[in-house]
């Protein structure tokens, strides 16, 4: 059946990925582990801390998997939020899995935790890259209303691939606060179309910051997570070196020395190609794809 | 915040033993965690909201969602953020349609 991955909440989406019946949560709400820190400033909390936890089969594969809850606080990283992403990954190590899937919709810290927020969220980059070491592909699906921002942009940034929607976002920081540190006429928030073509699911597919773009539907990022665990799991999850590092600073320096110039996205994808900037936005995500065969700068994880 | 508990004796309706959590803790929506606890015959909810001084209200509302399904042994946790009433009537009802026992 199909359904939007957009709409869907958290605890929707991890069990419409792995195979039906498979999911087994980890510190479920019964266990009511919270956020300590909320409480404390009046606020509610919620009895996952926004974000669904545990282990279960893709495709066959046994993965770990979360998901966060962006209707909680936008998704953000708060301690008890961060330490289940940490704890599930390094538990994935110790188990030795096929690999993780993060379904990440956020804001990145979650401010009222401050610092318990700060090193919660830069425990989970360590941990993604301790998978990686290690071997076990990480795998990032973006497509929830709130995009993935702030540290945890890096966090998905940091897997081995990063699948998105047209509608999900991936960047540093959010729309908002570019426009409130360097002025409307630098980025206007307001404009939607704008926001979406700088940090929406196309644009991160044509230069470069995601793999595979899919429609909005939640059968559609499931097929697309259990084929990159296919291909990692035939090919090895590349690992992590100092040189491939260096190369992938250089695509960055060449990218902003290429386009840094650029007023809009659309002057980018003119310049990698597109004959019709214009129209990007109104493809479906199959025929988008194929006009950008050939044309976008490829991922490198 | 607001902590509110409501308790009604002798319900009649079994819940099954895995527990459900049901809606979101966003702006206007609550979640609805709800468990099998041997609460002798009772169902008893704790709400923790947002929104103080609508206690009237939570009576009313959770007066009667009991009257509609009798739950026996339920132990149900809210934590809201200023959802209305008719949602906090539909998340309950969504919470037990996922709890109830075949037959029951």
């Amino acid at each position: 059946m199909s359904a939007s991955y957009l709409e869907a909440t958290a605890r929707e989406r991890i069990l419409a990925l792995l195979d039906a019946g498979s999911f087994n949560e980890l510190l479920p709400p019964a266990q009511r582990v919270v956020s300590p820190h909320l409480g404390q400033l009046d606020a509610p909390v919620s009895f996952d801390d926004g974000v669904i936890i545990g282990e279960g089969l893709l495709g066959g594969r046994p993965v770990m998997a979360a998901a966060q809850e962006g209707g909680f606080m936008g998704g953000a990283v708060g301690e008890v939020h961060g330490a289940k992403l940490v704890g599930l990954i390094k538990r994935a190590i110790r188990k030795q899995v096929a690999g993780v899937v993060l379904l990440l919709e956020t804001g990145g810290v979650r401010l009222h935790e401050a610092n318990a927020g700060l090193i919660a969220v830069s425990e989970v980059m360590r941990a993604v890259l301790e998978a990686r070491a290690a071997g076990i592909p990480v795998i990032v699906l973006v497509g929830g209303a709130n995009g993935c921002f702030g540290g945890m942009g890096i966090v998905a940034r940091c897997a081995n691939t990063v699948i998105m929607s047209e509608q999900g976002r991936l960047a540093m920081s959010g729309p908002e606060v570019i426009e409130t540190a360097n002025g409307v006429e630098e980025f206007d928030s307001r404009d939607r179309a704008l926001v979406w073509r700088t940090t929406g699911g196309k644009h991160r597919y044509l230069i470069g910051d995601c793999q595979q773009l899919v429609g909005d539907d939640t059968e559609a990022f499931r097929q697309a997570a259990m084929d990159a665990l296919t291909a990692l799991a035939q090919s090895g999850a590349p690992e992590l070196t100092l040189a491939a590092l260096e190369a992938e600073q250089e695509m960055l320096r060449r990218r902003v020395a290429t386009f840094g110039h650029a007023e809009d996205p659309m002057d980018i994808w003119a310049e990698l190609g597109v004959e019709r900037p214009e129209t990007v936005p109104m493809l479906e995500a199959a025929a988008f794809t194929a006009m950008a065969q050939g044309l976008r700068i490829p991922f490198k994880a | 915040m607001e902590t509110l508990n409501f308790r009604f004796e002798q319900g009649r309706r079994r819940l099954k033993a895995a527990p459900e959590l049901v809606g979101v803790v966003s702006s206007g929506n609550l979640e609805v965690l709800i468990e099998n606890v041997d609460l002798k015959g009772a169902c008893a909810i704790e709400i923790k909201t947002a929104a103080r001084g609508f206690g009237a209200i939570w009576e009313a509302v959770v007066g009667d969602f009991q009257q509609r399904w009798q739950l026996a042994d339920a132990r149900i946790s809210i934590n809201d953020m200023g959802a209305t009433p008719a949602v906090v009537s539909l998340r309950l009802d969504q919470a037990v349609e996922a709890m109830v026992e075949e037959g029951a």
